[in-house]
């Protein structure tokens, strides 16, 4: 059996309390580091583990802390990220669900290694209930000492606090997050200056993911070492994957990095196989951002290894014949799933996610979309793939924030590995069109 | 024509805005946690209460009575409910059914669910039914894609939805005949 740091407790009953979690282990890490290490040493561990950003970008998280602006007299934050958004992704749901208080042990272990007195989790409003979870944990925490004045006796101050988002996409981009978090519209910042120099209030600022602040429990509790001898490479450690779609056993799996793609589609221990029988089409690996892989590429990489869990081997072979570990959105496709119409899905929530700043995004999101909802519609014609494959080229690079490659690199991605059934969609209109069709394409875009 | 019956009551505007003591207080709570001169940053929790308090709704003297309270211009709470997707800024229903209509979702067959609440209640996604209980909204990944499909109705998550369940939670929702808030009818504890 893999082994577990994250939610190795996650199904022992009344684990959301403190009492339960702390007969577990829990604020052991706290504990120690409160009484034993120094806030550099806290970092210096976190850098040793090679701990990397589990919200996406995988950033290493020691090397953003070390960025951290420190000018006398001036607060710094700490924001968690979770606003979890990204379709395919419901892992950081699962945790603060189950297990709220690995989150804020470790919100109070990152900000004593940060000086930072104030924290807030940023939380998407959608997952209220999750937020109410946190709350009463955090209650429990001010109780017993855990926050507040002099936690542990070391005289460290902390405040943690939860801040309820009220739906959009955007808001999980941090910069967004931080207006957001401000009382504005989620309209990503020009960077530089980064949060780490700028961020809350104009303050020096770290966000970080869910996963990536509970992670520093077991990191301080066992030691970076003992960490980064988990996993292959510069994937290290352990990571909660979020398996969607038509498999047998859908779920957040906390893995080892490093697990074969094709195990953890086809073993028991994970997805089980694909549901009724059917056979593997494609796999969009890391959320709805990153681009698709149809199942040889998936499997293999282009040099024919088998492809694994990590960073590093679902990016081999770039754009061209690989993709990214993103958030850990898997979501699996079986044979009888139409490419073209799942892109049009996923353009369709990029265009309405899109804040509006930037032409390239606002414009080219939609007039995907548009051409996507053309050629479904059975009126589309070649000139239209070459038209989507321009507009989305146009897309990648140019804007503010990310969103508009997270927009592009789908239809980059279902255009190069399936150009066939697009041909086949404009070619032979007759065979896709039913009646039903257009009248729930209609009801599935009502905003 | 306004696309939501106007002649029930809750879906007409109110002339009088004014929260609670409890949520008052529960307000006051959440202004506390920002830095001084920084209570601008209570304005998405607050309108949340007002909507909650208000009728499910942000109508423009909800919104005002909000920015009232933190000392802001009505633009920054008009412009701030404007953007985010979970503010109704008309008239909703008591119970309103929010399908994710996103990928994994869609996978598993969020279209049949939404076809099908379509077909019982008679309006299609976006309209109230015209006793103003039930508004069907289609929304984007609502982090429950490996319950998929999956509905959200105020504060509760329903999942791995099949038709005969998305009827029984039409029914017992239709006698309950309590309006579902995504805060929930408890005040928030700290
Ligand atoms: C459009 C967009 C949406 C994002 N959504 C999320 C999200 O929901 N959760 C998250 O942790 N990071 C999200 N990110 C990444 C954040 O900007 C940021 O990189 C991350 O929170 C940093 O934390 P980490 O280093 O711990 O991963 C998103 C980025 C973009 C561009
Ligand atoms: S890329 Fe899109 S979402 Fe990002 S800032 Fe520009 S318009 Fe907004
Ligand atoms: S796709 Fe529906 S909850 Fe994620």
């Amino acid at each position: 059996m893999a082994k577990k740091l994250l939610l190795e407790y996650d199904h022992v009953p009344g684990i959301s309390t403190l009492d339960v979690y702390r007969r577990h282990g829990g604020y052991a890490s706290l504990n120690k580091a409160l009484k034993d290490l120094t806030p550099a040493q806290v970092l210096e561990e976190v850098k040793t583990s090679g701990l990397r950003g589990r919200g996406g970008a995988g950033f290493p998280t020691g090397m953003k802390w070390g960025f951290l602006a420190r000018p006398e007299g001036v607060p710094r934050y700490l924001v968690c990220n979770a606003d979890e958004s990204e379709p395919g992704t419901f892992k950081d749901r699962y945790l603060m669900e189950r297990i709220p208080h690995l989150l804020i042990e470790g919100m109070v272990l990152s900000s004593y290694a940060l000086g930072a007195n104030t924290s807030y989790i940023y939380i998407r409003g959608e997952y209220y209930y999750v937020a109410r979870i946190l709350e009463r944990a955090i209650a429990e925490a001010y109780e017993a000492g855990l926050l507040g004045k002099n936690i542990f006796n070391s005289g460290f101050d902390h405040d943690c606090y939860v801040h309820v988002g009220a739906g959009a996409y955007i808001c999980g981009e941090e910069t967004a997050l931080l207006e957001s978090l401000e009382g504005k519209r989620g309209n990503p910042r020009i960077k530089p200056p980064f949060p780490a120099v700028a961020g809350l209030y104009g303050c020096p600022t770290v966000v970080n993911n869910v996963e990536t602040i509970a992670a520093v429990v077991p990191i301080v509790r066992d030691g970076g070492a003992a960490y980064a001898g988990i996993g292959v490479g510069k994937s290290t450690g352990t990571k909660l994957i979020s398996a969607s779609g038509h498999i047998n056993r859908p779920g957040v799996y906390e893995i080892e990095l490093g697990v074969p793609v094709e195990e953890f589609i086809f073993s028991d221990l994970y997805c089980g196989g694909m549901r009724n029988g059917k056979k593997l089409k494609a796999v969009v690996a890391g959320g709805s951002s990153v681009p698709v892989l149809p199942a040889d590429l998936i499997l293999k990489t282009a040099a024919g290894e088998p492809r694994l869990m990590t960073y590093e081997s679902l990016a081999d072979g770039g754009f061209a014949s690989g993709t990214m570990l993103g958030s850990g959105g898997f979501i699996v496709m079986d044979e009888d799933t139409s490419i073209v119409k799942n892109l049009w899905n996923f353009t369709r929530f990029y265009h309405h996610e899109s804040c509006g700043q930037c032409s390239p995004c606002r414009e080219g999101t939609g007039w995907m979309e548009k051409i996507l909802h053309k050629i479904l519609d059975g009126h589309g014609t070649l000139a239209d793939v070459d038209l989507l494959w321009d507009i989305q080229s146009k897309i990648e690079g140019k804007t503010i924030c990310p969103l508009g490659d997270a927009a592009a690199w789908p239809v980059a991605s279902a255009i190069r590995h399936f150009r066939k059934e697009f041909e086949e969609y404009v070619t032979r209109p007759a065979s896709i069109r039913d009646v039903k069709h257009y009248y729930r394409l209609h009801s599935m875009a009502e905003a | 024509m306004p696309d939501y019956p106007v002649t029930v009551p809750h879906m007409s505007e109110r002339t009088e805005y004014q929260f609670s003591p409890e949520t008052l207080e529960t307000a006051r709570r959440i202004i506390q946690r920002y830095p001084e001169g920084k209570q601008k940053s209570a304005l998405i929790p607050l309108l949340h209460l007002a909507q909650a308090e208000f009728d499910g709704w942000l109508s423009p003297g909800a919104m005002d009575y909000v920015a009232s309270l933190l000392g802001l211009q009505p633009i920054e709470a008009y412009e701030v409910a404007s953007f985010y997707s979970m503010f109704n800024l008309k008239p909703v229903g008591t119970c309103v059914l929010e399908v994710c209509r996103t990928s994994s979702c869609w996978l598993m067959g969020a279209e049949d669910v939404v076809r099908h609440i379509e077909k019982k209640l008679g309006i299609t996604a976006g309209q109230t039914t015209s006793d103003g209980m039930f508004t069907l909204k289609t929304v984007e990944c609502l982090g429950s894609c490996g319950t998929a499909p999956m509905l959200q109705c105020g504060a509760d998550f329903y999942e791995n939805l099949t038709l005969e369940k998305v009827d029984s939670l039409i029914d017992k929702l239709k006698s309950d005949g309590r309006r579902k808030v995504y805060t929930r009818d408890e005040p928030i504890t700290i």
